[in-house]
């Protein structure tokens, strides 16, 4: 036994030895790879009968499947998945290896504009980026350009356009007009003007809410709609942090201080049990267009004609107002595919028709077609009044400071600052720990990351 | 592991040797389906991890670079923090109660009612690990739990406040007694059976009490069991992946994508496209396995045969 001991520690020496004798080996650093991005791809040989596989989420499914009644010789095969929603990685995953084995990608797919960002670089040296470049004849630039401002910049990179934008969702203020009339009270339409508000119903009516900020994508509704710069992407390459900025500790002051007051929630208005035990107390909410359709119809069940929108706040003694964006699908095409044209014609029908756009479910970032589902009353029949206004402008002031980086925004919100909130530190004492961890998960996938 | 082995079976292998020619080809035949199997879902994907940590992604050479570069990442210590705590937590509760609970099953329980709390302890076990953490995502949840009061009495009143950091170590570890315990029981409590009767006579004619019959005969006769168990379970509980994986997606992201090793080597591989970082951290934890498993089975003698 002493003997073996000693033998098994020889060859352990031994193997540790050959590594460290091999210092001189090849780096380890797998994002020295993408340094090698190719601009151009090269497409597949192009087949007009090819089949076209199409991955979608169940909300997009019917439009998918009424693409294919309208047009049956397309073949088709159509695939439901999870969207990429709620910060899912499963395309990603999937593509990955997909990218390994060298077969499987769908040609066309529907996704979070995040996922534009690794999409449109390739995976590794030998990969080829997933997302074609849809503006290299694939659509034409006309149909671009009439995409609302900004909308198509997560589809941008290195100068190409990598997906067509399927629905926005513009951060705007929700607010229970009926409840709002009945207590007498002004629709704000500054940040200060909101903070005295929720100062005043806390003390008034407490227990009503005039936000929540424990959902995972709440920091989109209030932080980036403040212009807090906590992950600029000042070019493809480099990442700028900087919560200690005015307006992150603007924004972080005045929620700490309607936290404090008890008209914000620590909880999240998608959070286990908030319908049932605060739904009908929410007076404002501050957050994405779909939230109309998806929090107070669906999860609230609040009554047909009490909620209402308002255009986005903004900081008093600033010309200009920025919102945030919560969200709001695009559509990609396979560089792989087969049978592009085919693809491409799928995902334009759904991100630019009227036919398809004036019954979608979410408002949709193509200009003519947010017209379009704006003329059509079933849009807007729930609403106490009328929605498009506020939709309309949010939907051109997205900031685009707010970059789509390679890792979740998500992450470090829900898993450092919300567990630290809820443990009862304010939002501002968190701060630094929140850039600290956008920091170190920017670095660990290749960002430089600046702090200025 | 046949290093250690050889200086006690020298003499039985002849035995082996003249068994296995008498019995023909049934006996390889019977493991052939295990081997082929554990070739190809176990061997080569370890050794195909191997060589993933020690290229990089363009099939070069590395060294122990891969190994530098996770160990390196911010994610890792923590991770390895976590799973720390969490297995001493895990191991101290099932050494613990699933002995204590055998003992007093064997020894102090009339027979019928030890056979009905040996069908309870084990039903848990019975369900499949991910319906289990979802019976544990309603225990946990004031809004919905039937134990609500004792979450309130302890200061919880959300499921947030329930998955604070500090607590998930104690609440993974929970989950795998209360799946993984009740088999365990079962076992030791058969191990308890195999002690002759006469022995445990001997003690009492002696004055042994309950407490010295389990401290100085019982628990002595079955170590082997005890460290059979903990080399398992500290094997499962290294690799921890489901329970944190579903309650990252339950409690919104509030747990940690990269709570455990596992999950970190799930991150690098399937967000990050990075196989050679994640085939890095496996063989960190194999490593550690094996590790620990050797020193357990070196230290408590498991495998030796003269003994029995």
């Amino acid at each position: 036994m002493k003997s073996s001991q000693r033998r098994l520690v020889h060859a352990l020496t031994a193997v540790f030895a050959t590594g460290v004798l091999a210092g001189a080996c090849a780096s380890a650093d797998p994002n020295a790879a993408s340094e090698t991005t190719a601009a151009s791809f090269t497409p597949q040989p192009q087949d007009a009968n090819a089949k076209i596989t199409v991955w979608t989420d169940s909300t997009r499914l019917p439009s998918v499947q009424a693409y294919q009644k309208a047009n049956p010789n397309v073949p088709m095969d159509i695939v439901t998945y999870d969207g990429s929603a709620d910060g899912s990685t499963y395309l990603q995953t999937k593509v990955q290896l997909f990218d390994r084995t060298g077969s499987g990608w769908p040609d066309a797919v529907f996704a979070s504009p995040t996922d534009v960002t690794w999409a449109s670089q390739p995976t590794s040296p030998s990969a080829q980026a997933f997302a074609a470049p849809v503006d290299e004849g694939l659509v034409p630039a006309d149909t671009l350009k009439n995409f609302a401002t900004g909308s198509l910049a997560p589809c941008q990179y290195n100068g190409h356009t990598y997906c067509e934008r399927n629905d926005i969702a513009q951060v705007v203020l929700w607010y229970n007009k009926s409840l709002l009339d009945q207590f007498g009270y002004q629709v704000p339409t500054t940040w200060e003007e909101y903070q005295a508000l929720g100062d005043k119903v806390a003390k008034e009516h407490p227990g009503y809410l005039v936000g929540a900020i424990g959902d995972t994508n709440s920091h989109e509704s209030y932080f980036w709609s403040a212009q807090c710069p906590a992950q600029q992407l000042t070019d493809a390459k480099t990442l700028r942090s900087d919560l200690r900025d005015p307006h992150c500790t603007k924004m972080s002051g005045l929620l700490d201080d309607l936290i404090k007051a008890g008209s914000v929630s620590k909880q999240g208005f998608f959070g286990q049990g908030f319908a049932k035990d605060y739904g009908s107390k929410v007076l404002m909410a501050y957050g994405p267009s779909w939230y109309g359709q998806y929090l107070f119809n669906s999860a609230f069940k609040t009554p047909a004609g009490q909620i209402a929108a308002a255009a986005p706040l903004k900081w008093q003694g600033e010309s200009q107002t920025f919102t945030g964006n919560v969200g709001g699908g695009v559509w990609m095409v396979s560089s792989h595919s087969k049978n592009l044209k085919a693809a491409a014609a799928l995902t334009t029908w759904l991100t630019t028709s009227d036919d398809n756009l004036k019954a979608a479910p979410t408002y949709p970032a193509y200009s003519p077609g947010a017209k379009a589902w704006l003329a059509n009353p079933a849009n807007k029949d729930y609403f106490a009044a009328d929605v498009s206004g506020p939709f309309q402008q949010a939907a051109n002031e997205v900031w685009t400071g707010w970059g789509n980086t390679k890792f979740s925004d998500a992450t470090a919100w829900s898993s450092i600052v919300l567990p630290a909130v809820t443990a009862g530190r304010t939002l501002t004492e968190t701060l630094p720990a929140w850039q600290s961890e956008i920091a170190s998960e920017a670095k660990s996938v290749g960002y430089t990351v600046t702090t200025k | 592991m046949t290093a250690l082995d050889t200086p006690v079976v020298v003499p039985a292998r002849r035995a082996t040797v003249r068994r296995a020619r008498e019995g023909g080809l049934s006996g390889p035949l019977f493991v052939s389906g295990y081997v082929v199997l554990l070739l190809a879902f176990g061997v080569l994907p370890t050794l195909y991890a191997v060589y993933l940590a020690f290229t990089n992604v363009r099939g070069q050479f590395t060294g122990l670079n891969q190994f530098l570069r996770v160990i390196q990442d911010y994610r890792f210590w923590p991770a390895f923090g976590n799973i720390l705590v969490y297995l001493v937590f895990w191991l101290l509760l099932i050494v613990v109660l699933t002995v204590g609970v055998a003992i007093v099953l064997r020894s102090r329980m009339p027979a019928p009612v030890s056979a009905a709390l040996r069908f309870l302890y084990y039903i848990p076990g019975a369900l499949a690990g991910v319906a289990s953490v979802l019976v544990w995502l309603f225990m946990l949840d004031p809004s919905v739990s039937p134990v609500n009061w004792l979450l309130n009495s302890l200061g919880l009143t959300t499921f947030a406040e329930v998955l604070a950091p500090g607590h998930l170590s104690l609440i993974f570890a929970l989950i795998a007694f209360w799946t993984g315990a009740g088999g365990w029981i079962v076992v030791m409590y058969g191990a308890l059976n195999n002690i002759p009767q006469e022995v445990l006579e001997a003690a009492r004619m002696d004055g042994a009490g309950p407490w010295r019959m389990a401290l100085h005969i019982q628990i002595p006769m079955i170590r082997k069991w005890i460290v059979y168990m903990v080399i398992l379970a500290f094997a499962a509980g290294t690799q921890l992946f489901v329970e944190p994986q579903l309650l990252q997606t339950a409690s919104l992201g509030r747990v940690s994508p990269t709570w455990s090793p596992n999950q970190l080597a799930y991150s690098y591989a399937f967000q990050h496209g990075d196989f050679n970082g994640a085939a890095a951290i496996s063989l960190v934890l194999l490593v550690i396995g094996l590790a620990g498993a050797g020193l357990l089975v070196t230290r408590s003698g498991l495998f030796k045969v003269d003994e029995s």
